[in-house]
Formats: structure tokens, C-alpha cells, sequence
């Protein structure tokens, strides 16, 4: 296990496995976001209440999930960096951050979408959208204060900083429709109970799901060879690297 | 472990501790001033405040609903069962604002006592479902009512409880 973990420290052998997992992401992901995509759209019966208005949840739910998981996994990558001096981790939560926070656009975006003809406004100050906001700054400021630091490494450790402070934002945005009065309705999804959707609308959401993570772990395996490759510019088992790898 | 590494597992274990205890006591102070909306309870025993803008939610009474003839304003009661706020608005309303329905008014009160909103927003559950399943769950519920009425009270919200009339689940 620890030989493991020492393994994918390094750099080179880092390199080569992740490009051999993209594709085991990258295409499952289309096939899943393509199935779950018709699936949602034209399969999935409409809503008794909201007609087809409610199949914008099929991109909302997914992106929402991602923002929050892509987070906590940017914030625990942060303190792997931060207390075992690990690079690989400071280069994942690097390669993570603008991901995450396109994701928390996505969601913001789709939520607006989807509060106008519904709730009848683009957006309110509620628990929920406040928190999700905070999310997307809390995001934009780990990138910039990774970019403000002339040291990378310095960078690193300030925005890892950032990124594990804003952790407690995540229980916050979950929690929100539980602990105020909110414009956005509860959870569907939980763990502990029954889903509040029936099982022809959820499976196709549970595909649009995976095929999120899926796509969100391709980009981020790109990314992250990306950083590696950036972060290790000059050393010499990058002569080897033509880029097919 | 080496102690250096140690003492930054502690630092940031303390360090999130630290930034939780201390998030939990904020919302917790703050907990009167982060209200979004009040509820027709809150609004009628606690009062609020006049000459500002708030929100009350809850939902729109049965019944409660006027339209003037010939002009856009409405009037309605929002109701939490246990009291009511009387709403009038002018304007265009969400396609979902129905009797019955969550809804969440932002405006001030009136010098008639009136809830003179600016601004209505209509709230939805997290129960998503084919019409046909809705309309089995109601009718289910209907059934049970009917028994219970009958005498069978064993039966009474055993069928269909999944979804409620209002369509509105929690929120205040």
C-alpha cells in the first residue's frame, strides 16, 4: 500500500498510468452522458407539477454534486500537500480548482434557468444560493491566490490554506435547506431515505450522475498531467515525454 | 510519522476545528438576521418590522384568492395553518402560484395592515413524478379519507401520504 502510494508520488510513473486511465474515464463518460442526456430529455416522463421544465435537474443535480465533491477533493488534496509535502497532491488540487468552479457555475447557471419560470425570478438571497455563491468565490480565490505568488511553491501552501478554511462552507450549502427557511425546496437525493422521484425519472438522473463523475475525473486526469508536466519542466525524464505517453 | 509532519497534521486539524466552532457560533448569533423569509406565525405573535422590506412565506390559503376585474392586481391570504397574512400584489405571477402552493411574498406592510408585495415567488417541493403517479397518490389519498370518514381510521394515511395536496413539503 505505501509502496503504492510512493509510487504515484513520483512524477514519471504518475504520468504514464494517468494517461493510460483517461480513456477508461473519458469514454464511458460520453457514453453515459450521451444515454443519460437522451434518457433525460425525451425518455423520462414529464413533471406533474413542472411539466418539462423540471428536466433541467438532469444537468443541475450532476453539476451541483461535482461542485461540492470537487471541493472537499481540492481540500483534502491541500492538507495531503500541505502536511506531508506531497507535490502530486498540490498539483491535483491545482488541476482540480477551475473544474470545480466551472461546475459551480454550471449549477448556478442552471438553477437560475430554472428559478425564472418556476419561482418566478432569476435569483434570491436565500441560504442556498448564497452558500453556492460563496462556493464559486471560495474557488476563484484559491485560483488567484495560487497565481498571486511569484514562489510556486509558496502558492501552493496559501491557496491549500484557502482551499481546507472553505471546507466549511460544504455542510453549510448542504445543510441550508435544512436549517433556514429557503426559496429552494429540500433534498430529493439523500442517503438515509427514499428518493422523492420516481424510478423513471431517477435512473436516467443516476446515469447523468456517473457520467458527470466520469467526465469531471477524465478532465481532471488531463489537467493534472498537465501540471505535473509544468511543474517538472527541466527534469530529465521529461526528454523522454512526445506527448503520446 | 516524523514530528514535523506531526505538527502540521495538528495544525491543520486544528485549523478546521477552529474555522467550524467558530462558523457555528457566527450563524448561530446571526441565526434572528439570516432569516429569509418569516412565517405567518412569526409575522402575526412576534411582529416584524414596519417600513422595511421582508418576505413572508407559507401557503397561499384555499379560497383566499381575488382578482379585481379588469386590472393585474390580486389579493390572497398566506396561510401556515395556523396564521394567516393578508397579500395584495400587482404584476405578473409564476405559472406555479396556485391555492395551495408555497409561495414567498417580499414587500412591506401596508397602512391597512395589508402585506403590499413587490415581488411573489412560487416554491415547489422535491417530489418529482409522472402526472399519472401524482394523480394515482391523490386518488389513493381520497380513497383513505373516504374510509376513515366511514370508520376504517387504521386506514386513514396509510395510501398516498408520499405526496401531500399542497405540494408543499417543509420550509418553515
Amino acid at each position: 500500500m505505501w509502496l503504492w502510494f510512493h509510487k504515484l508520488g513520483s512524477p514519471p510513473h504518475f504520468y504514464r498510468t494517468a494517461g493510460r486511465l483517461i480513456p477508461w474515464f473519458a469514454i464511458p463518460a460520453a457514453l453515459l452522458l450521451v444515454a443519460g442526456t437522451l434518457g433525460g430529455l425525451v425518455i423520462a416522463p414529464a413533471d406533474y407539477e413542472q411539466g418539462d421544465g423540471f428536466r433541467i435537474i438532469y444537468v443541475h443535480v450532476p453539476s451541483a454534486y461535482l461542485a461540492m465533491f470537487g471541493y472537499v477533493a481540492m481540500a483534502i488534496a491541500a492538507a495531503v500537500g500541505l502536511i506531508w509535502r506531497m507535490k502530486l497532491a498540490f498539483a491535483f488540487a491545482a488541476a482540480c480548482a477551475p473544474v470545480g468552479a466551472a461546475f459551480t457555475f454550471l449549477c448556478l447557471a442552471t438553477g437560475s434557468l430554472w428559478g425564472k419560470p418556476m419561482w418566478g425570478v432569476w435569483w434570491d438571497w436565500d441560504g442556498r444560493m448564497t452558500s453556492m455563491l460563496v462556493l464559486l468565490f471560495l474557488y476563484l480565490g484559491v485560483i488567484a491566490l495560487r497565481g498571486a505568488f511569484d514562489d510556486a511553491a509558496k502558492g501552493d501552501r496559501a491557496a491549500a490554506l484557502l482551499a481546507i478554511v472553505g471546507v466549511v462552507n460544504i455542510p453549510i450549502i448542504k445543510f441550508s435547506v435544512d436549517w433556514w427557511n429557503t426559496l429552494h425546496q429540500p433534498a430529493t437525493l439523500s442517503k438515509l431515505s427514499a428518493p422523492s422521484m420516481t424510478m423513471d425519472m431517477l435512473g436516467w438522473l443516476l446515469v447523468m450522475i456517473v457520467g458527470h463523475m466520469l467526465f469531471f475525473a477524465a478532465v481532471v486526469t488531463l489537467r493534472l498531467r498537465g501540471e505535473v508536466l509544468l511543474r517538472e519542466r527541466g527534469a530529465r525524464w521529461i526528454r523522454g515525454v512526445d506527448g503520446r505517453a | 510519522m516524523t514530528p514535523a509532519r506531526k505538527r502540521r497534521l495538528v495544525m491543520v486539524s486544528a485549523l478546521v476545528a477552529g474555522v467550524g466552532l467558530a462558523t457555528t457560533l457566527a450563524l448561530r448569533a446571526f441565526q434572528e438576521n439570516m432569516l429569509y423569509f418569516y412565517s405567518p406565525t412569526e409575522f402575526v405573535q412576534n411582529g416584524v418590522p414596519e417600513e422595511r422590506t421582508i418576505r413572508v412565506g407559507g401557503l397561499v390559503a384555499d379560497g383566499s384568492v381575488r382578482r379585481a376585474a379588469g386590472s393585474m392586481t390580486i389579493e390572497f391570504e398566506v396561510t401556515d395553518h395556523a396564521y394567516t397574512v393578508p397579500v395584495t400584489y400587482t404584476g405578473v405571477l409564476p405559472d406555479l402560484f396556485r391555492e395551495g402552493q408555497g409561495v414567498v411574498a417580499r414587500g412591506r406592510i401596508g397602512e391597512n395592515g395589508m402585506f403590499m408585495a413587490e415581488n411573489i415567488m412560487a416554491k415547489h417541493d422535491e417530489n418529482y413524478m409522472p402526472p399519472e403517479v401524482a394523480q394515482a397518490l391523490h386518488a389513493g389519498k381520497m380513497r383513505a379519507i373516504e374510509r376513515a370518514r366511514e370508520g376504517f381510521p387504521d386506514d386513514a394515511g396509510s395510501n398516498g401520504t408520499a405526496v401531500s395536496d399542497s405540494g408543499y413539503a417543509g420550509g418553515y
